[in-house]
């Protein structure tokens, strides 16, 4: 009976049912949107450090981000690295901003990812068209297609010019998305040092080195080891480089912080709605509530009417507002920042409209504590 | 006055209401004993006391003194749980204006007062079809209030009320709120519980219409009892004298 009251309660006034519904779905939407960018910008900064083949990162001493390393690693170094026991291998790789001078006219910027795919330390995924070998032929590169507008180019076979160097796309990623909106732009590590004008006495230089481990060798007392041969780099794990990045991008930009603001706004916009729909609705039914404590209904039993009333709003609510938040997340999976919904996510969204509905039945949770039961007979 | 064991009796009740300058004395020490099988009719002016002195024996009110016994138990020093609890188990209330629940049906509004009382599922669903009939309602059990006449609704607060089987039924101005016919009805229909199920039923009432059906009237004037009269046999209706020689007969 207390599901049945509490239903009957809710549909009772459909008006105020509709504002509570409004009040549950926009939160959700909001909250939904900004923690589905969040989560898409933190897939796409952490992308290229995740899809590495590596145990350890060896970067330039404070690099901040996968973007901005520096190119300081000298093959002296790498050496160093790859004599230290426990190492395996020993994969240099470049990671640069570039001026991309458009054929048509014009300029951007783009992120420069220069491997060697034969290394096993990282190759250019979810390749649509062409192939890795393609991309060692001579001035070859691979974009993604979604960044083929902001490159002035129109696909497979044109030709741009990254700094000094003229490039011919020759492969397509896609849903390779850079959080800098700086296409990557793919090439084997040495066309890489060439275009970032690095020949000569910088020719053999890197952005970073990812260590791979002999079988059964422990990480910390390689990486112990490789910091202490290494001066002035930094041997982080890949959840460290990682963390790194997401702290860079996300929080010292500020964008992280803005994302999560919006996210609590939303919850806040949606907790307070619900509150006053849930109090003003406890209000009315007020002279019910005194009936069911005159005829000696717990005050465990009139809460649980509320805290259904609560629930059963959550349930729709969040139903209602998850679908619009998947059309957002559908519309968006073309935009330069596509949201990201996850299963964890959709629950963790779920627990929290809960827990914002059952935080909103307080207020309407303390009117009916004060009941008395006399008022049923003063009517 | 009979002799047999009060199952609620009130001792010298003394109830303060308000405060400072505005507090007022509602009851100056009453006391009252209600005991199965009877119809206790409370009678009294505006403002004497009566619905006072029914939230106090139905321990929705404590007492600023004196003392409540409900099935033996002192109601003295109890919380709101404690009471409402006292209340679930042995007093079923009637209401003048009603008190059903707009969104329930007939049913709902009877299972509503078991499932305060724990009493969930198919049987409490029949028990509230089974209490609904008896008071002749085995036609009305999916309507809604609003589709119901007064009289229909008090019947639906009267089977509430006597749903769990409690040992007392509180009534307050039963036939207010309904036209003779109905109020007749309703009053039949309590003295036919306080008879026929041996439950001690008081009503507060000051209309006159309802004295037939009384087994004993208790005047309370000023928060003062002023008089007591019990119906001799042949002064009531003669369904109920009837049903009263039955009950005698059945607890000889």
């Amino acid at each position: 009976m207390i599901l049945t009251l509490a239903f009957r309660n809710l549909f009772h006034d459909r008006i105020r049912l509709a504002v509570t519904l409004v009040g549950i779905l926009f939160s959700i939407v909001l909250v939904a949107v900004q923690l589905g960018l969040y989560l898409g910008s933190s897939r796409m900064i952490t992308n290229m450090i995740e899809k590495t083949n590596s145990d350890l990162w060896i970067t330039t001493f404070g690099a901040k981000s996968f973007e901005e390393g520096g190119i300081l690693l000298t093959s002296g170094q790498r050496h160093q690295a790859l004599a230290t026991p426990g190492v395996k291998a020993v994969i240099p790789m470049v990671s640069a901003f570039a001026e991309w001078r458009k054929p048509g006219g014009g300029s951007t910027r783009v992120a420069v990812v220069g491997i060697d795919a034969e290394d096993g330390g990282l190759e250019p995924w979810n390749l649509i068209e062409g192939t890795w070998d393609d991309i060692r032929a001579p001035d070859a590169i691979a974009v993604d297609r979604s960044y083929l507008g902001d490159l002035g180019i129109q696909g497979i076979g044109d030709t741009a010019q990254i700094a000094l160097g003229r490039v011919r796309v020759r492969a397509l990623t896609e849903g390779i998305r850079s959080f800098t909106q700086s296409p990557y732009v793919f090439t084997p590590l040495q066309r890489a040092r060439n275009l970032l004008n690095m020949d000569g006495e910088k020719g053999d230089k890197s952005t970073f080195f990812l260590v791979q481990l002999e079988p059964g060798a422990n990480l910390e007392t390689v990486r112990t080891a490789l910091q202490e041969r290494l001066e002035g780099t930094d041997v982080l794990t890949k959840a460290e480089f990682r963390d790194r990045s997401l702290a860079q991008w996300l929080f010292k930009t500020g964008a992280g912080i803005a994302l999560i603001g919006g996210a609590l706004l939303g919850i806040l916009v949606g907790t307070v709605i619900v509150a006053q729909t849930l109090y003003s609705s406890t209000k009315d039914h007020i002279n019910e509530f005194a009936t069911l404590r005159a005829l000696g209904s717990s005050g465990s039993y009139i809460h649980k009417v509320i805290l259904a009333q609560a629930g059963l709003s959550a349930v729709i609510g969040y139903s209602l507002g998850m679908i619009i938040a998947l059309l957002i997340l559908y519309l968006s999976r073309n935009s330069p920042l596509p949201l990201v919904m996850t299963p964890g996510l959709a629950f963790s969204l779920f627990a929290l409209t809960l827990f914002m509905c059952a935080i909103s039945a307080v207020s309407a949770i303390m009117k009916v504590t004060k009941i008395d039961p006399a008022t049923v007979f003063s009517r | 006055m009979t002799n047999e064991t009060p199952v609620l009796e009130a001792r010298d009740i003394v109830k303060e209401l308000g405060k400072g300058a505005g507090k007022v004395m509602a009851l100056k020490g009453v006391s009252l004993k209600l005991v199965p099988g009877e119809l206790t009719l409370l009678m009294g002016p505006s403002g004497s006391g009566k619905t006072t002195l029914l939230s106090i024996l139905g321990c929705i009110l404590s007492p600023t003194s004196g003392e409540v016994r409900l099935a033996g138990h002192s109601t003295t020093g109890l919380g709101p749980e404690q009471l409402a609890e006292l209340r679930r188990q042995h007093i079923g209330f009637i209401f003048q204006s009603y008190n059903l629940f707009p969104t329930l049906n007939a049913v709902e509004n009877v299972r509503i007062a078991l499932d305060v009382l724990g009493q969930k599922g198919y049987p409490a669903a029949a028990r509230a079809e089974e209490v609904l009939r008896e008071v002749g309602l085995g036609h009305r059990l999916q309507n809604f209030p609003s589709n119901l006449s007064g009289g229909e609704q008090q019947r639906v607060a009267v089977a509430r009320a006597i749903a769990a089987s409690p040992s007392i039924v509180l009534a307050d101005e039963p036939t207010a709120a309904l036209d003779s016919e109905n109020g007749h009805a309703v009053m039949a229909l309590l003295a036919r519980i306080a008879k026929e199920q041996n439950r001690s039923v008081l009503a507060v009432t000051h209309d006159p219409r309802t004295l037939g059906y009384a087994d004993r009237v208790v005047r309370i004037e000023d928060g003062k009892i002023v008089g007591e009269e019990r119906r001799p046999e042949g002064v009531n209706s003669p369904e109920i004298t009837d049903l009263t020689k039955k009950r005698r007969k059945a607890n000889a």
